[in-house]
């Protein structure tokens, strides 16, 4: 065959795109969402790793931390630092005396000018040196104040010392929204550490120090030579470089998700060029059938139309770019309660080139779909035009396009992932919510069809015979819509059902009331408290604290030496273990493998258990040896079980559980579990507690289903942000599709009202069309959903499966509603138009 | 010298189980410049007959040479280029291109043969139709004989060896039929083109040399006028 003639085929497609332009536009504009979601989170991404490196410093706060569970002494590089700062954090009650509300806080005690790069940021802005200028104050973080409706220059208690506000601390260098919600800091002078009397035994406590160095200093070559010593005193250095490259890491890996999102959205958009083109591509037939007849080539005519769309895809990619950079603006605001740093905005000129091109890829990929058919078109059917559609044959190269496109989704979903097996994931899974989709439609289109009486309304029956006409995209729809729907509706379940599934813990005889870090010593008070209330002592648990010595012999600096593959999680051996003992598993706990081993079994040997997931996360087989070092003593045991650990109870839950026996004289601290009749007896009671044992934290379940709810819609805010893409995008296919049928629908109507049907009979079978094409999109969405929570609440989360009737009713209704509204604006101007102009239009 | 030459040719279609012949063993000559009627009553076979004598479709079994060529030994592209090079069609429903002007209609078999003047050329041949002045409005913008004279001037435009004509007045009213009849037999005249009618119109066929009648697919009669 000839060179094709792209000078003229370019002509031809001028021609044609002419007269089909608006139409040509509505294809495309499916996927404009999904490339502007695409480009404004890759933007946002460039835009946040660049950030990240620029802020760095401030992310830190100093040129170097080094972190410790003990007091880290005085360091050789001490000397050699401009300024140095420390800080000693752990959890305890604040009190609020004022209201005589107390709670679990993050107390940060702090000496030196930390942070040396930033600021913690005050209202007033004088706090922070009012709080530096010595005295007993504090800075107490906002929603702290805002909870406890404190106000600057009120009192609060921390341990046994009383602080005066002096600042609302409005953002710490490095930390984001989240770590205010779980964590809020208290931030109080070293110099009264001491007598608030809460370091003590068992507590958990973090010490930090903080070192800046003259400008240009090469901080990896500093500290080289003391790594080793660090190393064994366990202390973590963490410098700039390493924060910087960690959460660089987190954000990267954010924003891949983020892009799935969005490339989801695109994917649904890209069903609704194929659908349409199908659509544009059966109005052509009868032009090609004439084409072919004049002599031109099957390849020429797929050109032809091809360029057409070519150009289209090009402006649909762009005007996606564009709109991508502009809503990139809002992304900071979605993104605020995670981010670490200030992000700029501003056009990245790669990601909107990476969405030009991604967009101009699939809608030819997909547009090829239904455009191949052109290659098959008879020119018989220009002497015979009814057989036009029915001349097509199967077409072998719609495999290789079929083909083409899963290599896409793969690539690009590699591309995101970085793990080939992750994108085979994917891939896999986009296909399945497709095959689904797909499948769901067909069904309940053909049951609407098979078990529908034929006895039902005139109206009824004539809108559901529409949703079957030829060029209506009912099934597209469905898939775009449903999954839309779908997307939407199952993180709104799941997020339902933690929350339920937390609040649902609040029932008869589960508890409800935490108390830990109780020294021996006040046990039996506290105890007293308790049950003086009435109250049953659910659980009491001893909690002994100890590190790893070695494993299987090896020790950690033994595991140093080991090669990648064959070592033991460093953080094994840095961690420290909180540890309790009894000879049998509670209620949250089930046994996975091997068996509970009682002290004396089998000779005198110690077994522990270990909890599933830790074991399997590292490596570990029953029968190993661990030896643990419990305040300097070493302590030879071995796997004796490993259990698996239910943790969506309140519930003191373990990693290692020791034999009775062994642990009784070690020095220990003891966790209470009860059970208060409501939210007023359990504030009386930690109040009590707080009062009288400031070193005890109490922690109550409405307290943990709150911070739950609070982050749960941070979360969920933003990922519903995201799925926001997808449904714009099934509303967008679906406006496209009513659109390009309403000629079809004119005609339909005219003929109805020139049969004799009232213009209201007209209007009530297109509003019940549309009616049934919502309900049938939303409910396969829906439906869908309602599986993925199940599966998910099953085998993910390990929850009873709620459904949530109420919240799926109001989505079906939305999105049902929203159709009839799309189409019922679409359908006035059909109705109101004279039936002469009908007749006598022709396309 | 036989321009189309069609030898034992049949078509059968084959829905399921059950085959239809629609066309039985057909055999007929047409010399260069010859201007030939097929006539038959509705469903004989004569539109089928027309697609295969054109190479729009390919026979069950037997031969169409056109212009030499065996069409059955061609491919579906090489087909259109012969129907390019050596062949015009005018059809019942005058099949123009809506997305084009009546010019640019006309345009494209001479575009096909990648002419330098198929502009002017094709001007040319709408100012003989008459439409000189209709050049740049479209198809919907156009009456019935005013589209069917645009197709006229698109068929002749790549001077065509051979003509094919399925039914051409069949859409329009008797005057307007009549218009463009002689409309396509002047011109042929003067383009010397071999020219196959198909109508049932007796009073048309009688106006060319020769008329095959057909009637189950099969020739009951090939008489010369
Ligand atoms: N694709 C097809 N499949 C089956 N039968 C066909 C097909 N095309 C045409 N026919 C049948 O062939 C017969 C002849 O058709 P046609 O050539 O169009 O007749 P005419 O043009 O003389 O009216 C008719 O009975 C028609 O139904
Ligand atoms: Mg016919």
């Amino acid at each position: 065959m000839p060179m094709p003639d792209f000078a003229w085929i370019l002509r031809m497609a001028f021609r044609d795109f002419r007269k089909n332009i608006s139409r040509l536009l509505l294809f495309v504009s499916s996927i404009v969402v999904g490339i502007a979601a695409l480009v404004a989170i890759s933007s946002f991404g460039e835009n946040l790793t660049s950030d990240i490196d620029n802020q760095a410093k401030e992310l830190l706060g100093a040129d170097l931390v080094l972190e410790n569970n003990k007091p880290i002494g005085d360091q050789p590089i001490d000397s050699m630092a401009l300024n140095t700062a420390s800080e000693v954090n752990f959890a305890s009650m604040v009190a609020f005396p004022a209201s005589g509300a107390s709670r679990l806080t993050q107390v940060r005690a702090l000496e030196g000018d930390f942070p040396f790069y930033g600021y913690l940021e005050t209202i007033p802005a004088s706090g922070d040196a009012d709080f530096r200028a010595g005295g007993k104050k504090a800075l107490v973080e906002k929603i702290l104040m805002a909870q406890f409706d404190a106000q600057v220059g009120d009192i609060i208690k921390v341990g046994e010392v009383e602080f005066e506000i002096a600042g609302e601390l409005q953002s710490v260098p490095g930390q984001t929204g989240i770590t205010a919600t779980v964590a809020p800091a208290v931030y109080i002078p070293m110099a009264y550490l001491e007598e608030t009397g809460l370091v003590q035994y068992g507590s958990r406590v973090e010490y930090n120090r903080y070192f800046v160095f003259a400008e240009n200093t090469d901080i990896d070559l500093l500290i080289e030579p003391f790594e080793d010593e660090w190393e064994i005193e366990r202390i973590d250095a963490d410098t700039v470089e390493d924060r910087k490259r960690s959460t660089g890491r987190s954000f990267e890996n954010l924003s891949n998700f983020l892009s799935l999102v969005a490339f989801i959205a695109l994917l649904l958009g890209c069903v609704g060029v194929a659908s349409a083109v199908n659509v544009f591509v059966k109005e052509k037939l009868a032009s090609v059938a004439v084409l072919r007849c004049l002599g031109v080539s099957s390849r020429d005519v797929l050109l032809i139309y091809l360029f057409e769309i070519l150009v289209m895809g090009l402006f649909g990619a762009i005007l996606g770019s564009v709109l991508g950079t502009l809503l990139q603006f809002i992304l900071p605001v979605v993104f605020a309660d995670f981010l670490p740093v200030e992000v700029t905005v501003g056009i990245s000129w790669l990601s909107v080139g990476f969405g030009v091109i991604t967009g101009l890829f699939v809608s030819v990929l997909f547009a090829l779909l239904p455009l191949l058919k052109v290659r098959n078109v008879s020119p018989m059917a220009t002497l015979r035009p009814e057989t036009a559609d029915s001349r097509l044959m199967k077409d072998p190269s719609r495999w290789a396009v079929i083909a083409g496109i899963l290599i896409f989704i793969w690539g690009f979903s590699y591309y995101l992932l970085g793990s080939a097996q992750l994108a085979f994931g994917f891939t896999g899974f986009v296909v399945f919510a497709f095959g689904i989709l797909w499948g769901v439609g067909q069904l309940i289109m053909w049951a609407v069809r098979k078990f529908l009486p034929i006895s039902l309304r005139y109206t009824v029956r004539q809108a559901l015979a529409n949703l079957y006409r030829p060029n209506n995209q009912t099934i597209s729809l469905i898939a775009t819509i449903g999954l839309g729907t779908a997307m939407i509706s199952t993180l709104f379940f799941l997020q339902n059902q933690l929350l339920e599934e937390a609040k649902f813990a609040d029932k008869e005889d589960q508890p409800n009331l935490l108390m830990f870090d109780i020294q021996t010593p006040q046990l039996e008070a506290v105890k007293e408290k308790v049950t003086g209330r009435d109250l049953r002592i659910l659980q009491e648990v001893p909690i002994v604290t100890m590190q790893l010595n070695e494993i299987n012999g090896v020790d950690k600096r033994e595991n140093e030496e080991l090669p990648d593959d064959e070592n033991y999680s460093r953080w094994m051996y840095n961690r420290e273990y909180r540890v309790t003992y009894r000879d049998t598993l509670i209620d949250t706990e089930t046994l996975a493998e091997g068996e509970l081993i009682p002290l004396g079994a089998r000779g005198d040997s110690i077994f522990v258990s270990l909890s599933t997931s830790f074991a399997e996360g590292n490596n570990l087989k029953i029968g190993d040896e661990i030896e643990f070092n419990v305040q300097g003593r070493p302590i030879k045991t071995y796997i004796g079980s490993f259990r698996n650990v239910k943790f969506n109870q309140v519930s003191t839950n373990f990693i290692v559980l020791f034999p009775n026996g062994v642990l009784e004289q070690a020095p220990k601290f003891h966790v209470i579990i009860t059970r208060t009749k409501n939210d007023r007896e359990s504030a009386a009671i930690q109040s009590e507690v707080v009062r009288e044992f400031p070193n005890i934290s109490v922690v109550n379940l409405g307290v943990i289903v709150e911070t739950l709810e609070d982050i749960l819609n941070k979360i969920s805010f933003v990922i519903q942000f995201m799925a926001f893409f997808s449904i714009a995008t099934g509303i967008l296919v679906l406006i496209s599709s009513l659109i390009i049928s309403k000629y079809q629908r004119m005609r339909e109507s005219i003929l109805l009202r020139t049969l004799g049907a009232g213009s209201g009979t007209v209007s009530k079978i297109n509003t019940l069309e549309y009616f049934f094409l919502g309900s049938l999109a939303s409910l396969s969405g829906i439906i869908l959903s309602f599986a993925a929570t199940w599966l998910l609440s099953a085998f993910v989360f390990d929850m009873n499966f709620r459904p949530a009737w109420g919240a799926g009713l109001v989505l079906y209704l939305a999105i049902t509603g929203l159709t009839i509204v799309l189409g019922w604006l679409n359908g006035r101007k059909i109705i109101n138009q004279p039936p002469m102009e009908i007749l006598r239009g022709n396309g | 010298m036989n321009i189309l030459s069609v030898k034992d040719l049949s078509k059968t279609y084959k829905s399921g189980s059950r085959s239809l012949t629609v066309l039985d063993q057909v055999n007929f000559d047409i010399q260069a410049g010859e201007t030939i009627s097929i006539v038959g009553p509705s469903g004989s076979g004569k539109t089928t007959l027309l697609g295969l004598c054109a190479g729009l479709d390919s026979a069950s079994t037997g031969s169409v040479q056109l212009n030499g060529q065996a069409l059955e030994k061609l491919s579906e592209d090489q087909r259109a280029a012969v129907r390019n090079q050596d062949v015009g069609f005018i059809f019942q429903n005058f099949q123009l291109l809506p997305t084009l002007t009546a010019l640019e209609n006309v345009m494209v078999p001479l575009e096909l043969k990648k002419r330098k003047d198929a502009r002017t050329k094709a001007l040319e041949l709408l100012e003989k139709v008459g439409l000189g002045d209709r050049a740049t409005h479209y198809p919907t913008q156009l009456s019935g004989g005013e589209q069917q004279r645009v197709s006229i001037a698109r068929a002749f435009a790549n001077e065509p060896k051979i003509l094919f004509a399925d039914e051409p007045t069949g859409n329009l009213d008797t005057e307007t039929g009549e218009m463009i009849e002689k409309l396509i037999f002047d011109l042929n005249k003067e383009k010397g083109t071999t020219l196959v009618l198909v109508t049932h119109d007796t009073e048309l066929a009688g106006k060319t040399q020769r008329i095959i009648h057909i009637k189950g697919g099969k020739i009951q009669e090939d008489a010369h006028a």
